[in-house]
């Protein structure tokens, strides 16, 4: 006998709405949605697109010194975000603008760390959407103790929906290769916490492709650590919905974590100081454009919603609203004072951080003087 | 009855007890704490009290622990974190540095991180490679962590209530020889501050700085140098970030002479630090060059040869004659 066997062909994912904007049913994962939802839906596929396509453009002009695009991710993430419950908890990376969109956090609030003006600069707990975690996978853990405490909480299976909260943890293809992810995903196993895992599979870490982090397909993993895992179509809204809403729903019962991969795709660059052309065929993005997450919701909405020319020019003039918002908000974002890295180190300052901000502020005001 | 003769791990032990029975976010969290009670025992006993919600057995990863720790905090616990060993604590060195340090500020001060990273650090104990290592300069180089050190039972006792009542995160480091030392442990004491550094024993002629497991060596070596005539001054730092130099500087000022000791390697350690500091603020008092007594920039060695290796009475005694003599 041989212990290797051949590698399994891929897997199916779970899918509502084709790319064709046909819509299915899944047996498991029933979705019964309005038409008011589903525009709903769109609307924020739109503006988050259109608030990502802005963060592009305001690096490409010295606005902002770099932008992580999630174009093409707009269905995993908007579809993740709208499933969760107003109590539930975010754990994003720095690509979630969509997730963010969906809990209020105000887009130019978003941009600030991008432009250089912040490291952070909101209150997680303010809309439940924690702060943008750059190294990667840190948050799948910072997760993990938030469950733990939800859990301690008595907040977890109480059987008030109201109530019962779930953590939703979002990291990518090539963060499952850190050990942070792993070491999450063993303690939420065995201490049977409330979270999702929520992996945008969107094919690339920079210039690597998934096959360099994995051989088996990424939500497989689930069940070596002892929980379900699920492939969902990332690019399919419903879908992504549906199936968070599910695991979510399962977490905050007791039943422990779920893994989902969000199949998707990266359309634009790893951030505006990358180059794709580098590594990557321009067919494949071609391939993945026919998968394109709004272009199947809008096919349905006009074909089988009935939705008329109106709601989708009342959409665009939102988006160019919003556009026209934030490309000022952000220009308007001011330098932070020189003296601000001192704040916020510590609760109170220390007296030789004091002593540090004092040398340094008669420094400045040395060169005034000079002036004067 | 308010004093108690209590070794460094009862002191650390009762300091654990007295902020889990006034607070119930706080938490202990670690490899092996619940029913063993920690490698070294300092959280004896408490599992059975507390139960295993608060006092709990992690799973074995460190980077776990103190990730866990942090979503903890935000969600408003004060989680109290053991890292089993010093040489343990490296894989948890990005959520230390990176995130529990980092936090309170990129939230603009809305979220605070109460975390304490308690860690048994230094030699002497005849342990294999990886459990007697003296890592606190990593951390007192890093803004955003308060990093202290105790010396005895009633500081262990005190520094550990003050960290974990502290908003900010606290690496606690413990020095591991002087866990079953006794000392006299008064609970109902009004403490110095946490970040204050003390004067231990009062001298004329050399001030002789040291903290954690170096602070008995250095009062050995007072002692013998007294024999000799010489008067040393010892000061226990305490607080390694932030530095309490203060101190420091009066007793420089008044002695002309400084010696640095610790086990961590001297180059960029703690000594570094204290002898910069010393001849900014003292620079016309100073006698003689900082003098620095601290372990070699080798790996830590194989445990027959650690005392000679380490810091010692006499390697401080030779210090101070070099110190004298220049």
């Amino acid at each position: 006998m041989s212990l290797h066997h051949d590698v399994p062909p891929e897997p199916d994912l779970v899918q509502l709405l084709t790319p064709e904007g046909i819509r299915v049913e899944h047996p498991d994962f029933p979705l019964s949605i309005t038409d008011d939802e589903l525009r709903s839906l769109y609307r924020d596929l739109i503006l988050v697109r259109r608030f990502d396509a802005e963060g592009t453009a305001l690096q490409r002009q010295g606005e902002l010194g770099l932008w992580a695009s999630c174009l093409g991710q707009e269905a995993a993430q908007v579809g993740s975000g709208r499933a969760m419950r107003v109590q539930d908890m975010a754990f994003p990376t720095y690509r979630e603008h969509g997730v963010a969109w969906c809990r209020d956090v105000d887009p130019v609030t978003l941009l600030g760390m991008f432009r250089g003006v912040s490291l952070g600069g909101w209150n997680p707990n303010e809309n439940n959407f924690n702060l943008y975690t750059i190294v990667l996978g840190a948050q799948t853990l910072h997760a993990v103790g938030y469950a733990m405490g939800v859990a301690r909480d008595g907040v977890v299976g109480t059987g008030d929906l109201s109530r019962d909260t779930a953590v939703l943890a979002y990291f990518g293809d090539g963060a499952s290769s850190q050990g942070d992810v792993n070491e999450a995903f063993i303690w939420a196993a065995a201490a049977n916490l409330p979270v999702v895992f929520y992996c945008q599979n969107n094919q690339w870490a920079i210039s690597e492709s998934v096959e360099r982090q994995t051989r088996v397909p990424l939500f497989h993993r689930a069940s070596g650590f002892g929980f379900p895992g699920v492939r969902v179509d990332g690019n399919d809204v419903l879908a992504c919905l549906a199936v968070t809403r599910v695991a979510l729903d399962e977490a905050r019962s007791g039943q422990g974590p779920t893994l989902i991969e969000a199949y998707t795709y990266r359309m634009a660059a790893h951030t505006t100081s990358d180059d794709p052309t580098r590594y990557r065929l321009s067919d494949e993005l071609e391939t993945w454009r026919l998968r394109d997450p709004i272009e199947r919701l809008r096919a349905y909405l006009i074909r089988e919603a009935g939705v008329g020319h109106d709601f989708f020019t009342e959409i665009d003039d939102e988006s160019e609203e919003l556009a026209v918002r934030i490309r000022a908000a952000c220009r308007a974002l001011p330098d932070p004072d020189p003296l601000s890295p001192f704040e916020q180190v510590y609760s109170e300052i220390t007296q030789e951080l004091a002593e540090q901000r004092a040398g340094y502020l008669a420094y400045l005001e040395s060169f005034e003087e000079a002036h004067s | 009855m308010s004093a108690a003769n209590l070794s460094m791990a009862g002191a650390l032990n009762a300091a654990l007890r007295n902020r889990m029975e006034a607070d119930p976010k706080v938490l202990v969290m670690g490899l092996d704490v619940g029913k063993l009670g920690g490698v070294f025992r300092i959280t004896d006993g408490l599992q059975k009290d507390f139960g295993e919600e608060r006092v709990i057995d992690a799973p074995l990863g460190e980077a776990g622990i103190i990730g866990a720790a942090v979503g903890l905090a935000i969600r408003g616990y004060r989680p109290v974190c053991e890292i089993q060993f010093d040489g343990f604590v490296y894989p948890a060195f990005d959520q230390i540095v990176c995130q529990v340090a980092k936090f309170h500020n990129r939230s603009l001060g809305q979220v605070k991180m109460p975390i304490v990273v308690r860690i048994p650090y230094g030699g002497g104990i005849g342990a294999v490679e990886h459990h007697s290592e003296s890592p606190e300069a990593y951390f007192a180089h890093t803004a955003g962590l308060k990093v202290v050190t105790c010396s005895n039972p009633a500081d262990a006792y005190w520094m550990l209530r003050q960290s974990i009542d502290c908003d900010d995160p606290v690496i606690f480091f413990e020095p591991k020889r002087r866990y079953w030392a006794k000392g006299q442990v008064d609970t109902e004491a009004h403490p110095p501050p946490l970040h204050s550094a003390r004067v231990v024993r009062q001298g004329t002629d050399v001030t002789v700085v040291a903290y954690g497991p170096m602070v008995a060596t250095a009062l050995d070596a007072a002692g013998a140098a007294a024999e000799d005539g010489h008067q040393l001054e010892v000061i226990d730092l305490r607080s390694l970030s932030p530095i309490d130099i203060d101190p420091v500087v009066q007793s420089v000022t008044r002695t002309g002479r400084l010696v640095v000791v610790h086990e961590a390697s001297v180059t960029l350690g703690m000594g570094a630090e204290i002898a910069a500091r010393v001849q900014e603020r003292a620079f016309y008092s100073l006698e003689a060059p900082v003098l620095r007594v601290g372990g070699f920039d080798t790996p830590y060695p194989a445990s027959r040869i650690e005392e000679e290796w380490l810091p010692d009475v006499d390697r401080i005694l030779d210090a101070v004659d070099r110190t004298l003599a220049y």
